[in-house]
């Protein structure tokens, strides 16, 4: 038997740049910065006093009394999950509920929600924690709500594998498809993590850049520049994608628009340091083979990347060589993109966000650019466009790459049908 | 002291930014669970917030006693009084 093929028939964004996908592809198209100060008082005593904000708060968006029993990460989720559903068409009954599953995956979770309890239980005392602090925190919080709203009664799952969490859930819910546990699966990331400790404790770990915060005045806008001389770290970005991944036959049968098809994915693990990736990219390198493998595609097949590139010094360069490493001579002809140079870093939000972005690349021809790459790191070898670049016609494909604290790899082939 | 109105009304306002029900729908005859279709969790936070605003002490074991919203009132006035 041949085996079940997996696609993409709906998306739903909320991101630093806009609050759904047409108003982020436009912006992430035209080059648009979702970075800015936090003018907030709680930043003003922080090393780092930029992030990549949500463009449109998720409370402006969603029912008040809904929202005020979810977490921020879940509030994203909703968001995107309820524009994916609408766009997929399958809510009026398009979908068996015991074949309809849900992959929403955090890397960090309901940090929001537990510290604003914690801040109550110290001021006031354990009468103030909320009686919904442990349904708002937990991390599967965001998955369960989604898996609510549309009536899941498949696995309702949430992998956490931190920066890489979004792709892995683009590939838990592809393998619950091919394995014939699912038809549909709500599938993608979600993370909220614009507070004063997660800040605090990644700019300790100097995983942050500086640049902007403090004495120095430069444009928010320009600190995020993966691949540039002048690199110095990543930008927290917040937000949530889903993408609704349908079985092939079955997306067919009901008229389905197909944006994409979700060729192949691998996961490896660098078995090397908690935090530092290998330097030279073997895990991810490895992520990206299995990847080809399990699409049956050739590395002439890919025509773009959306790599992972955080604007980090090690792993900017890292990502460089297992492209090269992966895609050998092809490797000077794809067309490479950081959308993190616009976004900032959405961690477990991150692979959902750059999977869209990828499916929307590969259905519109054209790839995003890189903003702020004045000059290219000499360490650096590839094609990574400034302003947006056609795709090829015919058929093609496009890798999106994620990588995470622990050394986890998770690289997703989507492909034109 | 607040009239037995007022302390309606405000907490009338307590249960609609906790649940989303119209303040004019709490009237002391309405049953939380019955009625209003107040959740166990929705009333602990009711009462915490009810707590906070009438600066007064709703143990668990008497909030299962609150069945009305008048319950619930003349509670409060009552621990107000003995304050």
């Amino acid at each position: 038997m041949s085996r079940r093929r997996v696609v993409v028939t709906g998306l739903g964004l909320t991101s630093p740049v806009g609050g759904d996908v047409a108003s982020s592809w436009e912006a992430l198209l035209a080059g648009k910065s979702g970075v800015r100060h936090l003018t907030a008082d709680w930043a003003q005593d922080l090393p780092v006093q930029i992030a990549a904000t949500a463009a449109v708060e998720p409370t402006d968006v969603l029912d008040r009394v809904k929202a005020r029993r979810l977490d921020r990460s879940a509030q994203f989720a909703m968001v995107a999950a309820m524009e994916a559903w609408a766009d997929s068409g399958l809510a009026d009954g398009g979908v068996d509920p015991e074949r309809l599953g849900v992959a929403m995956a955090s890397g960090i979770g309901g940090v929001t929600t537990l510290l604003a309890n914690y801040d109550a239980l110290k001021e006031k005392g354990p009468r103030r924690v909320s009686p919904l602090a442990v349904p708002m925190l937990m991390p599967n919080a965001p998955a369960a709500n989604v898996g609510l709203y549309v009536g899941a009664k498949a696995a309702v799952n949430t992998p956490v594998s931190a920066c890489a969490s979004g792709n892995e859930g683009i590939a838990l819910g592809t393998d619950q498809i091919r394995l014939g546990r699912a038809d549909v699966v709500l599938a993608g990331g979600t993370e909220a993590a614009i507070h004063p400790l997660p800040i605090a404790a990644f700019a300790n770990m100097m995983a942050l850049s500086k640049t902007g915060s403090g004495e120095s005045d430069a444009d928010p806008t320009t600190v995020s520049r993966p691949w540039d001389v002048a690199r110095d770290g990543f930008v927290l970005g917040e937000g949530a994608g889903v993408l609704v991944l349908e079985e092939l036959e079955h997306a067919r049968a009901r008229g389905a628009t197909i944006y994409a098809e979700v060729l192949g994915t691998g996961i490896t693990a660098d078995s090397h340091d908690i935090a530092q990736p290998d330097p030279e990219g073997r895990g991810g390198s490895r992520a990206i083979l299995r990847t080809l493998e399990d699409a049956g595609i050739s590395p002439g097949d890919i025509a773009h990347v959306n790599a992972h590139a955080t604007s980090t010094p090690q792993g900017d360069i890292a990502e460089g060589l297992m492209i090269h490493a992966t895609l050998g001579k092809y490797a000077d002809e794809v067309v490479v993109t950081s959308t993190k140079s616009m976004t900032g870093h959405l961690l477990g939000g991150a692979g959902a966000l750059e999977s869209i972005a990828t499916v929307l690349a590969i259905r519109h021809r054209v790839a995003p650019p890189t903003i702020n790459l004045d000059n290219l790191d000499p360490a650096v070898e590839l094609d990574i466009p400034t302003t947006a670049r056609d795709l090829r016609a015919g058929d093609i494909a496009a890798l999106n790459n994620s990588f995470g604290f622990g050394g986890a790899n998770v690289a997703v082939a989507f492909g034109s049908i | 002291m607040a009239s037995t109105e007022e302390i309606r009304a405000e907490l009338a306002e307590i249960v609609n930014e906790v649940t989303g029900i119209p303040a004019e729908d709490v009237q002391l005859d309405k049953s939380f669970t019955d009625d209003l279709d107040v959740d166990s969790l929705s009333m602990v936070e009711v009462v915490v917030a009810a707590e906070e605003k009438f600066s007064v002490r709703i143990p668990d074991d008497a909030v299962k006693d609150l069945k009305t919203v008048g319950d619930a009132v003349s509670y409060i006035e009552k621990a107000q009084a003995a304050a």
